[in-house]
Parts: structure tokens; C-alpha cells; sequence
């Protein structure tokens, strides 16, 4: 099979060059008004040396992205499975209301009279979210995930000053399943992380949770649905334990899209909880961000809310002084233009179609952990799964393919993978998520093709494999030589053909 | 309800596979009495019309920059941004793409960071950037943290001309990990009072160039000082348009570099989302936060590109991470690196350079109005005016006269003892009318 071309493009896929290798600094795709040359006031601090940007035209400019587009996978072309992540459709509505000029258009810090209708926004956001988790109090400023869980431990660590507890209770337990982002988080927030091992059955083992309580223990932080996509059981008498022995109860809500509508966590202990509004209120994950995490908090840490606070009528606190606020999460209001697109997804589901939401995820999940478990391993496979279906690559391996293998021939079959070796606590985990979003024959497509995958295993085909993805826009890159050999941007001097020099080493 | 696929008959037929009689059997782990029989008491669906007029609703109580005589800067700018940009970030390969963690099907992505690190770079003059941060805020909150881990030091001194509201980001993430912030007094130039809190036990000195008050600093002079004590010199900005015109912060010497992006290619969206930039010296970059993309082969010895250096971060080393930050902020980046595209060199100079001239009109205007002082004497887009009164209180009158006119320094910092002082910003969306209607709508409001 020919493979090579003369030109480097490939049918509808066009080879493209960095843009400094195509622009130069005299080129431009704007028409800006001529300047007037009057005297500066920079105070002979002018720019000295040329800055070697490149401009490109307009028509170069569409051109160059939407060629890099095109090499890449996305939602909206097709089943995206990756666990813990909820790639879900994201709704157009919600980014042309995100556009509106009365949202877009308005600066963090214009006069509060000319503001009425963002404070109400956030305010109305703030009830939604508030309704929904059953918790009394959030705060909207976290910019994603890992800033939200900074939050809140930043407000557990408050309440126990405020106590007089601070010093002398240090250790967070944690769950070797968590997001790494949870033991970085405590320790972030100046805390000790303690991992809590987990049982056979994927779950947090009670008894060695209660072993490692103390007076000494700040705080449990708990993923729930957990990382292995299941609901832990005893998650009361978690709360229930962590709160007599006087520490705190944070949940990491990246789950949450599992239990929307159907359960809230302030009925189950929570102190706090982070929800990524990117993941269950389907805001754009753009290629990595941005996202957004606002934190749901307990009556006992809601008077440690970080400022700026919203006060009905509407107006802002933007100063902790006189509060028992502990900081500022960052400069602004939070993460504005996925509050504005987050609003707008609750208002089209609404309470029914959020429950449905929850309800269809894990149904989805389900009947993919019924139809592949004949064919893979499902660690924990003999109850139901929430939101996702975790399997491993156990019944494979011994055969020679391993969960990266089976990563990559997706590729070519024309799929995003799923998850890959997390949760840390499963060997070889491969991690589904279907979503809601995803039509039943879809998910019978995507089955199909595992299943035939596994059968390609089955009778010994291992190069197959190996060599995957030969159809995919690149062969597997090497990661390895990335690392040893960092080379993290452009420099004059550098072209193409270093690539092809450095091939030939 | 339009965005979900599964019919009535569809669910039944699954749960029969999955051998489970209704959807409450699937949610059997979730403890008796917390699986919600009723729905949640919120409004139910409402189709796009609907949305659409509540949300419509929502925005029009507010007033959008754009129909005001509009001089508001601090932290956040109201640039003109190309109708392209908009486009290509709303391109659902880019838009619902995750973070590229399968390299073969996200070079998109990819190779738009790689591209997004050498402007950045570039701008700066420093020689590495990374894949984004949230914002500039938490990007110098991260800059201070960084300095520690570096010098395995304790003290942060930030110079009075930092955004006390960076300040303040910096202070909660840094006293959370047991480090101290120095916060030196609001000062428009504090050149000299910067190095004279160096001591053995500081890890850096973060200064804002230009600062909050408009004025550019010449960090070469405060940097051998800096050096000379063995700290990192952290130089931070809000207002990126500006190194188009002055010297920028790697060419006098920072160590790391920090600060706000969303001039380049993004709204105001009432502060966010926004695109934090992060720049340091090569041999910092294993104690650098956040993403970052690498250069590498594949199988058959192409060029292509990957997240790489990923033993820092939170997903690989957990308690150990350099940091415990997951996402950059994709979608904004990728918007200032098309910007940045358009604009190239030519256009970012032109660009600065109209920013500056607009500002020195605006300057030259509001010094004319009786009683105005204006206080920042070498500045790039922004300036500090000493008004004859309460600065808030002349703020929300011109307001009311359609002219927003700044911020006033005692919203950011009631402490700063600068009730009068008024922080002031034009850039290239400002004309010759607004700037008069400004000067008029002041010497009104102040008789």
C-alpha cells in the first residue's frame, strides 16, 4: 500500500509547517489606523531588539488553523470514551448566549449599576447549584477543578484555625484511587496526605479508614462516584467517622454528572465539593481548558467562602477585611463565560432533564460493561457500574497486548481511546465513559468494534497491535525522546528538515 | 429533551441486557433515603426560545463597554479582537477536543501550543514558555510558589505597583504552604524600596511592569540587586499589548515571568476565562508549573508533537507535583495565539504603538481638566490621576453620564490611602470623541 506522497499531504490531510517557518516579521493579517508618531512617554524604556514574530494574512491564518484542526479527534465527530473526563455534546445555544454583548462585553470592574444583570446571573447560577447539591453555600471562583479542591481545602484548613486546630491537625487521608490532583491539592494547601488503601470490591476500605483517624486528621478527601466508576457504599459513615473524629468531609465532585438530579451530597455528609462545570454542565474542554470549579460548601465552611462574595441587591464584597472570608482565589469574579453557558444547559434540561441526564449516563455506561464484559476483564463487573465501566487489560496480556495497544488501534478504527492505565489502583485499567449524549447505536458500534478487537487478540494477531496507528494523522510519538531532549519552542535557525536530520541519527 | 439521544424503547431494551428491571436498580450502592424519589425544585426544560429570551433578559441589565465612552484597565482590556479568531477557536476540532493525550489524533492542539510557547517566548524575550495558566493572577500566585521551591526560600516581597488583587491571589496560595508575602506599600515607583527588603531569606521579588498605576519599571536596575542576594526577580503584567513597545521583562534580566494574556485575542467576559502567561529561564523549567508541549518523532520518523516534562505535574508525581494544577486554558490560548498570527511583529508594534498615543491624548486631555493631576509619568496605556475628591464617588458619577471612566485605587485597595487617586486605561477602541467626551463628562462631574 502507498503511503508516501510527493507533497506530504495525504487526501483531505494537509501536511502544515509551524507558522515560523511560513511567516515572517513583516507580515500581517490586521489593518490597524496609522499611528500619529507623537512623542512617547515610555521613558527610555522602548522595546530594543526586534521581537521575530511572524504575521501571516488573513487567508494564511484560516488556512494554517483549520488544516491543524483537522488533525484533530473531538466530541463532535465522534464517541469520545475517555473516563472521568465526560465528554458530552456541548450545546451551541450555550456559546452564543456566552457571546452576548451584555456578558462579553463587561469589565470585571465597572461601576456595580452597570453590572446588575452578571450579578444576577451568578447569583441565579449560585441557587441552581445550591438546589441541586443541597449544600447552603458556594463559591463561584475557582477556575477549574484543581483550583475548586483548593478552595475548599483552603476553607477546611480556615475552620480549624478558626477552632484553634490548625496546627495540630495536619494529615488528609486520601484514597489510592483519587485524581492525582487531590494529593497535590493537599499538599498544596500545606497539608500531609495519608492514602487510605481500597478494598477488592473498588471501594474504600472502612476499616482501614477508621485504623487511620485521628486527632491528628484535617480532613478525608473522597471521590464520589469514585475513580473506578462506582458509588461508594459507605460514604454516610465515611462523613459519619471523619466528623466524630473532628476533621472534614471534601468530595471531589468530578463525578458528580453520574448523581445530578438524583442525589444530593449534602445529604450524605458532604463539607465541601468542587463541580466541574466543564464536565457535568457540559461547557467546551477545549483542547484543555479553560474550566471551571465552583465549590459547594457546608454550613460549618461557608462563612470561609473566598471573596468576592455577592450580596443580594445586588452588589460585592470584594475585601475580606471584617469577614471570615480566607483570600481570593484569583484577580476577578471566577470563570464568567462558563457561568453564562453552564446557566444556560440547567435552564434547557431543567430538573427533569438533569435527573435524565444522570439517569442516561449510567445507563449508557452499563450496557457497555454488559456487552463488553463477555469479552474483558471487569474488575469490579458484578454489580452496577455509575457513570462509567472500568476494565483492564488482564485477559489480553498474557496474549502480548497491553492496554496501549488496544489504545491505539482505536485510533485507526477512528476513535478517541478510552481512559488509559487510571485508576492507578487497577493494572492496566482501560476507563469508559460514555455520557448521556451518545445515541444506542453508537454505543453498539463502538462495542462492536472492541469486541472484534478482542478477537483480533484472541487469534494472535499481536503485530496489529504493535504497529497501530498506521491510519492516524502520526504514527506513536516518542515520548521518551521529548523528555530526555526538551525542545519546547521555535528558534530562528531551527526547520523542517531537523526533524528528518535528527530522523536519520 | 433535545440533547439526549436514547428513546423510551431504547432504555427498556438496555436494561434488559444489563438484566436489571428500572433505571433505580442501576443506582442500588447509593444508601436508602439519599436516591431522590421527587425532582429537585427548580424549573423544568425549556427549549431554545425560551432560554434564549431569559438569558437575553439577563444581559441586557448590563452596560457593555462598547456603548460607553470606556477607560477602564486594570487587569483586564477591551482590545479589538479579528472576527477571525472567533471563528477558528469555535471550530468543534478545537472547541470539543480534550487535552491531547493521544498525540496522534491532537496535533492540532499540539502544534497550536508549540506555536502558542514560542510567541509567548518571544514576546517576553524568555527563553521557555508554557501551555497557559488560568489567569495572570494565579500565574504569579504560581511564580511565587516557584521562587521557593527554586531558592528552598521563604519570603515573597511584591513592590506597591503590583494589582492588589494579585497580591492578595499570591498571599492565599502562598501562606497556605507556610511562605510569606511582603506586600510593600501602593507606591506608583518603589525601585529603590524593593531591594532594600532583600535578605538572605527571600525567595524573590515579584514587580509589576507596567504596574497597576500605569508606570513601566526598569527591572534591569532593581535585577542585580535581586541577583546580588541570591532571590529570582519575578516580573509580572496585566497588560501583554505592552511589550510591543517597551522592553520586555527577559531582556532586563527576569527570571520568570508571569502575567495576563487575555489582551491578545479575548473579550472582557467579566474576568474570565482569561490566559495566564508563564516564562522562565531554561534551567528553572523542571520546577516550572503547569503543561507543556515538546517537539518529538514518530514511528516513522516525522515530526509531531506531545505533552511532555509531565513527571512535574499532579497526574504522574500526585503529592510531589510541582504544582496541583490540571488544565491550562486551551480555548483562550489558542485565541491569543491566532490573534497573536494576525498581528505578527508589524501588527503587534502598530498595534502598541496606537495603544500608547491613545493614552498619552488621554493623559494630555484629563491634565487640562482644573484640579487633575496626572501621576504616572512614563507609562504604556494607563495612567493614575489625582482627582480633586472621592475617586469612587466620581467614578459612579460619570457613570451615570455614559462615560466609564477607570476604576477608583481604593475599590482594589481600600487600605492604599489613595481615595483619590483614579486609575485610567485607553487602548486603540477609544477615539478622539470619547477621550472629549471624557474630560467633559470630569470637569462636569467635578463642579
Amino acid at each position: 500500500m502507498r503511503t508516501e506522497t510527493t507533497s506530504g499531504n495525504r487526501g483531505l490531510l494537509q501536511a502544515e509547517p509551524l507558522i515560523f517557518e511560513t511567516g515572517h516579521a513583516t507580515g500581517t493579517g490586521v489593518d490597524l489606523p496609522e499611528p500619529k508618531n507623537t512623542p512617547n512617554k515610555l521613558g527610555g524604556l522602548a522595546r530594543k531588539a526586534p521581537l521575530d514574530l511572524p504575521g501571516l494574512s488573513e487567508p494564511e491564518t484560516m488556512r494554517h488553523f483549520v488544516r491543524l484542526s483537522q488533525k484533530n479527534y473531538a466530541i463532535d465527530l465522534g464517541l469520545f470514551p475517555l473516563g472521568s473526563c465526560t465528554m458530552k455534546h456541548n450545546p451551541r445555544l450555550n456559546e452564543r448566549v456566552a457571546r452576548f454583548e451584555g456578558f462579553a462585553d463587561i469589565h470585571p470592574l465597572q461601576p456595580i449599576s452597570t453590572i446588575q444583570g452578571a450579578l444576577e446571573l451568578m447569583d441565579e447560577l449560585a441557587h441552581w447549584l445550591i438546589e441541586l447539591t443541597g449544600m447552603p453555600a458556594v463559591a463561584l471562583s475557582p477556575k477549574a477543578g484543581a483550583h475548586g479542591e483548593f478552595c475548599g481545602m483552603l476553607a477546611i484548613k480556615a475552620a480549624l484555625a478558626a477552632r484553634g486546630d490548625a496546627e495540630k491537625r495536619k494529615r488528609v487521608l486520601v484514597p489510592a484511587s483519587a485524581h492525582g490532583t487531590n494529593p497535590a491539592t493537599a499538599v498544596a494547601a500545606g497539608f500531609i496526605v495519608d492514602e487510605v488503601p481500597g478494598t477488592g470490591d473498588g471501594r474504600v476500605d472502612l476499616e482501614a479508614f477508621k485504623a487511620k483517624l485521628g486527632p491528628d486528621v484535617a480532613a478525608a478527601m473522597l471521590t464520589n462516584p469514585n475513580t473506578c466508576g462506582l458509588f461508594e457504599r459507605d460514604v454516610k459513615a465515611i462523613a459519619d467517622l471523619i466528623h466524630a473524629s473532628g476533621g472534614y468531609f471534601y468530595c471531589d465532585g468530578a463525578n458528580y454528572n453520574a448523581i445530578v438530579g438524583r442525589v444530593r451530597p449534602g445529604d450524605l455528609g458532604v463539607d465541601a465539593m468542587h463541580i466541574n462545570l466543564h464536565k457535568t454542565f457540559s461547557t467546551p474542554h477545549g483542547g484543555g481548558g479553560p474550566g471551571a470549579g465552583p465549590t459547594v460548601l457546608s454550613a460549618a465552611l461557608a462563612p470561609f467562602a473566598p471573596v468576592p462574595h455577592i450580596v443580594k441587591g445586588y452588589s460585592l464584597r470584594e475585601h475580606k477585611d471584617g469577614t471570615r472570608a480566607f483570600g481570593r482565589m484569583c484577580a476577578f469574579h471566577g470563570q464568567m463565560g462558563m457561568f453564562t453557558r453552564a446557566l444556560t444547559y440547567m435552564l434547557s434540561h431543567g430538573s427533569d432533564g438533569l435527573r435524565q441526564v444522570a439517569e442516561d449516563a449510567v445507563l449508557n455506561a452499563n450496557y457497555l460493561l454488559a456487552r463488553l464484559k463477555p469479552h474483558f476483564n471487569a474488575p469490579f463487573g458484578d454489580g452496577p457500574c455509575m457513570h462509567e465501566a472500568l476494565f483492564d487489560d488482564s485477559s489480553i496480556k498474557p496474549k502480548g497486548v497491553e492496554t496501549i495497544d488496544m489504545a491505539k488501534a482505536l485510533l485507526d478504527e477512528g476513535y478517541h481511546p478510552f481512559t488509559t492505565y487510571f485508576p492507578l489502583v487497577v493494572h492496566g485499567a482501560m476507563l469508559i465513559e460514555p455520557t448521556e449524549t451518545e445515541p444506542k447505536r453508537e454505543l453498539d458500534r463502538f462495542a462492536d468494534v472492541m469486541i472484534a478487537l478482542a478477537e483480533r487478540v484472541n487469534a494472535g494477531d499481536v503485530q496489529f497491535f504493535k504497529q497501530a496507528p498506521i491510519l492516524a494523522p502520526m504514527r506513536r510519538l516518542d515520548d521518551t525522546r521529548a523528555a530526555r531532549q526538551p525542545k519546547l519552542r521555535w528558534r530562528r535557525g531551527d526547520n523542517g528538515a531537523d526533524a528528518a536530520k535528527h530522523a536519520a541519527e | 429533551m433535545r440533547y439526549l439521544p436514547l428513546t423510551e424503547a431504547d432504555r427498556q431494551q438496555m436494561l434488559g441486557l444489563i438484566g436489571a428491571k428500572t433505571i433505580d436498580d442501576l443506582f442500588v450502592d447509593v444508601p436508602k433515603g439519599a436516591l431522590l424519589k421527587d425532582l429537585v425544585p427548580l424549573p423544568k426544560a425549556q427549549g431554545e426560545i425560551e432560554v434564549h429570551r431569559h438569558m437575553q433578559a439577563l444581559a441586557e441589565k448590563n452596560t457593555p463597554a462598547g456603548r460607553t465612552a470606556f477607560f477602564l484597565g486594570a487587569g483586564a482590556y477591551r482590545h479589538h479582537v479579528p472576527a477571525t479568531v472567533d471563528h477558528i477557536i469555535q471550530r468543534s476540532e478545537f472547541l470539543t477536543a480534550y487535552t491531547p493525550y493521544q498525540p496522534e489524533i491532537a496535533q492540532g492542539t499540539l502544534q497550536a501550543l508549540y506555536e502558542f510557547q514560542s510567541q509567548v517566548a518571544l514576546l517576553l524575550d524568555m527563553e521557555v514558555a508554557n501551555a497557559s495558566m488560568y489567569d495572570g493572577s494565579t500565574a504569579c500566585a504560581e511564580a511565587a510558589m516557584m521562587a521557593a521551591r527554586v531558592t528552598k526560600r521563604k519570603k515573597i516581597v511584591f513592590s506597591g505597583g503590583v494589582h492588589p488583587h494579585y497580591v492578595e491571589t499570591a498571599r492565599t496560595a502562598c501562606e497556605a504552604l507556610g511562605l510569606e508575602i511582603i506586600a510593600l506599600p501602593a507606591a506608583i515607583d518603589d525601585e529603590a524600596a524593593v531591594t532594600k527588603r532583600l535578605g538572605a531569606d527571600v525567595a524573590a521579588v515579584i514587580v509589576q511592569s507596567p504596574n497597576v498605576f500605569g508606570a513601566i519599571t526598569d527591572l534591569a536596575k532593581i535585577g542585580e540587586a535581586v541577583r546580588g542576594a541570591g532571590a529570582l526577580m519575578v516580573a509580572t503584567f496585566t497588560e501583554c499589548v505592552a511589550f510591543g513597545a517597551i522592553e520586555p521583562p527577559g531582556a532586563m534580566g527576569a527570571d520568570i515571568v508571569c502575567g495576563e494574556g487575555q489582551s491578545i485575542g479575548n473579550a472582557l467576559n467579566f474576568g474570565g476565562p482569561y490566559v495566564g502567561l508563564f516564562a522562565v529561564k531554561e534551567k528553572y523549567i523542571r520546577q516550572m508549573p503547569g503543561r507543556v508541549a515538546g517537539e518529538t518523532l514518530d514511528a516513522d520518523g516525522k515530526r509531531g508533537f506531545v505533552l511532555t516534562l509531565s513527571t512535574r505535574e499532579q497526574h504522574i508525581r500526585r503529592e510531589k507535583a510541582t504544582s496541583n494544577i490540571c488544565t491550562n486554558s486551551g480555548l483562550c490560548q489558542l485565541a491569543w495565539t491566532v490573534h497573536m498570527t494576525l498581528l505578527g511583529e508589524a501588527g503587534l508594534r502598530r498595534l502598541a504603538q496606537l495603544n500608547h498615543e491613545r493614552a498619552v491624548a488621554l493623559a494630555e486631555a484629563l491634565a487640562k481638566v482644573p484640579g487633575v493631576e496626572v501621576l504616572t509619568k512614563r507609562y504604556f496605556n494607563e495612567i493614575a490621576v489625582r482627582v480633586p475628591g472621592n475617586a469612587q464617588h466620581i467614578v459612579d458619577a460619570l457613570a451615570v453620564k455614559g462615560v466609564i471612566g477607570g476604576v477608583a485605587m481604593s475599590r482594589l485597595n481600600p487600605n492604599a490611602g489613595m481615595d483619590d487617586v483614579l486609575l485610567a486605561c485607553a487602548t486603540e477602541m477609544n477615539t478622539d470623541d470619547d477621550i472629549a467626551a471624557y474630560a467633559h463628562a470630569l470637569k462636569e462631574a467635578l463642579t
